[in-house]
């Protein structure tokens, strides 16, 4: 857990390509996450340090965004849409139906989100960020599952490649 | 004459061979390139009047002259920025993200030539969180364009030199007004500024910066390479060249098409998309975004103009198009509208996080057979405090756009469904009173 100096290599790569260290929050929030499977106190007290900020307005711009998670959420984080192209072709029956199904489960988190921009092929979901519509309950558990198993490689919980970055 | 497509920025991505994107193809198969290469050769001035020439528009939700904000930057102020903005979170629009996916070379070469003409050495472009596939593939197709020598010092022997970043956002619907994007591009919640001043005067960092849609951008090297003339040529009035439209909702063929302006909306809906699935007859249609006035099927043949769009008191927003059939409940559409911009409410002005939030409520009731008789007029008097007038083009008290948004489904439910509306009430609350038990 936490950053090793492997990261720290890797921050101040993505700091020095602004011309406002500032603006590094954002990759360097998504950094820690994948890190750590979620955004630590511990992680933005040090992105507070490298940025010359506090951690107070480290967590402020945390908290603001949906995809940055400040709990552990497990390895799948499955967004369903519920927006009005998803609401009319039964988006909310397949949140009811994927939420029953992995209630509990410490490994999926289902979600219901806002329109991700897949409205031509709804009720669309995604898991950690690749996109799969339109799809049942049946078929999305099925994709889940081989995440699952591994039999499919999933992103990060950030949507980035396992080992591009 | 048969209905068709007219495709400038979709042409590759849709000819392109078996889902290639990578330099060498878009190199032979689109000229990828060529157009900057004869940009570099020009003097940036003639480049922005060639855009003012070609009559280029926004394509994100405004529709500002393209050419025009570009010469608001003040003379001499250094240095400068330019934001392309690739958030695309106004639900129903899809169409940015097939851009960068489908074609990522022909928006990094608009980037480069407008990142010149406009005198700026570092560009930005800010893609939306969720598009995990996008930022992959612009990443990669950034990287190609370093190798090439196409990015970095001395562009092609031309002496300009351009550093572009890959921005991810991280989920929020705010960032992809242009000010919420600056807040958030310095590294903090994505909260809307006041204007003035106008980015282009002071945006990001305080320095003078332009933010451009993705497709507005794609847009350029074609321009570029073949004139603004022959852009303006096509389209209709102030709608000058084409737009892509991403339909959807309960379409036979839902999808983005790029057709030249002018083009009625009958025959994009009809004609491209297939119409309302199953023959079904259409109740209403949201003509721009989550944020437009919705419009009825007597407006289908009306032309996709922007200033038309402004008379008929809606707009063409973020280019897209929802269709309704007749057994939808408008208030169900306008509720779940209303609860996604009081999710989205940044919280910065009062009007619209607390009005936001307020019209969630009582469009949840109305829709849930819990109204009361006056609630939609109820509804437009609280709502006049966030739109004032309340018709488009919309006043605001708020600093943004999103304040009117909150009551444009409401106006559009009055405005088309009034009468029907209040009936229900009526009828939900007289059902209501005559199951009170009276006491003996
Ligand atoms: C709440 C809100 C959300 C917006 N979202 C987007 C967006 O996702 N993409 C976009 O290009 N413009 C969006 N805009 C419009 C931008 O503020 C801005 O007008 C546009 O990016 C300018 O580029 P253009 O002139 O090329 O259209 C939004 C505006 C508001 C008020
Ligand atoms: S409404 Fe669900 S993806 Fe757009």
């Amino acid at each position: 857990m936490g950053f090793t100096d492997e990261d720290r290599v890797r921050a101040r790569a993505i700091i020095d390509r602004y011309p406002h260290a500032k603006s590094a929050m954002l990759p360097l929030l998504l950094l820690a996450q994948d890190r750590d499977g979620w955004v630590t106190p511990e992680a933005m007290e040090e992105i507070a340090v490298w940025l010359g900020t506090t951690p107070a307005l480290v967590l402020g711009t945390c908290s603001f965004y949906t995809m940055l998670k400040r709990e552990p959420v497990g390895d799948l984080v499955v967004s369903v849409c519920t927006n009005i192209a998803c609401l009319v072709n039964r988006g909310p029956e397949l949140l009811d139906g994927l939420r029953s199904r992995y209630e509990g489960d410490t490994a999926i988190m289902v979600e219901e989100v806002e329109c991700i921009a897949a409205c031509d092929r709804a009720p669309a979901i995604q898991i950690n960020y690749e996109y799969y519509g339109p799809v049942d309950t049946t078929a999305a558990v099925d994709i889940i599952e081989q995440y699952r198993s591994g039999a499919l490689q999933a992103r990060t919980i950030s949507g980035s490649s396992r080992g591009a970055k | 004459m048969a209905i068709e497509e007219t495709r400038i920025v979709t042409k590759f991505l849709r000819d392109r061979p078996q889902d290639s994107w990578e330099y060498a193809v878009a190199r032979e198969h689109n000229q990828a390139y060529s157009a900057l290469e004869a940009a570099l050769k020009r003097d940036p001035n003639e480049l922005i009047e060639e855009v003012k020439t070609s009559g280029l528009r926004g394509r994100g939700g405004a529709g500002f002259s393209t050419g025009q904000k570009w010469s608001f930057l003040p003379a001499g102020v250094f240095p400068r920025y330019l934001a392309i903005n690739a958030d695309e979170g106004e639900p129903s629009t899809f169409k940015d993200h097939m851009l960068i996916e489908g074609d990522p070379h022909q928006l990094i070469e608009g980037t480069i030539i407008s990142a010149f003409a406009i005198g700026a050495h570092h560009a930005f472009i800010y893609i939306r969180g969720e598009f995990a596939l996008g930022t992959e593939r612009l990443e990669a197709a950034v990287a190609e364009a370093y190798k090439n020598g196409y990015l970095g010092k001395d562009i092609l022997g031309s002496g300009f030199d351009l550093e572009l970043i890959v921005h991810q956002g991280a989920g929020c619907y705010i960032a992809g007004d242009e000010t919420g994007l600056l807040s958030s591009l310095e590294g903090e919640r994505a909260m809307p500024r006041i204007k003035p001043p106008f980015p282009a005067v002071q945006g990001l960092f305080a320095a003078p910066t332009v933010v451009n849609n993705v497709e507005t951008i794609s847009n350029i090297p074609h321009i570029v390479r073949k004139g603004g003339e022959w852009y303006a040529s096509m389209g209709v009035n102030k709608s000058t060249g084409t737009r892509i439209f991403s339909v959807s909702g309960m379409v036979e063929r839902p999808g983005n098409y790029e057709i030249e302006l002018g083009m009625s909306f009958r025959d994009l809906i009809e004609g491209l998309a297939g119409g309302v699935r199953g023959g079904r007859p259409m109740q209403f249609f949201i003509p721009g975004g989550a944020s437009a006035p919705w419009l009825l099927p007597e407006h289908l043949d009306e032309p996709l103009d922007m200033d038309r769009a402004s008379e008929l008191r809606t707009m063409l927003g973020s280019g897209s198009i929802m269709a309704f059939d007749d057994t939808v409940d408008p208030l169900l559409v306008s509720w779940r509208l209303a609860r996604f911009f009081a999710h989205e409410s940044c919280g910065k002005c009062t009007p619209c996080r607390e009005g936001s939030s307020w019209i969630e409520k009582v469009l949840y009731r109305m829709t849930n057979g819990l109204g009361r008789p006056d609630d939609l007029d109820l509804l437009l008097d609280f709502g006049s405090n966030i739109v004032p007038g309340l018709n488009a083009p919309f006043a605001q008290t708020t600093i943004c756009a999103l304040g009117p948004s909150t009551m444009s489904h409401v106006v559009s439910l009055d405005r088309c469904f009034g009468a029907e509306i209040r009936a229900r009430l009526q009828k939900d609350f007289d059902k209501r009173r005559s199951l009170e038990v009276t006491p003996a």
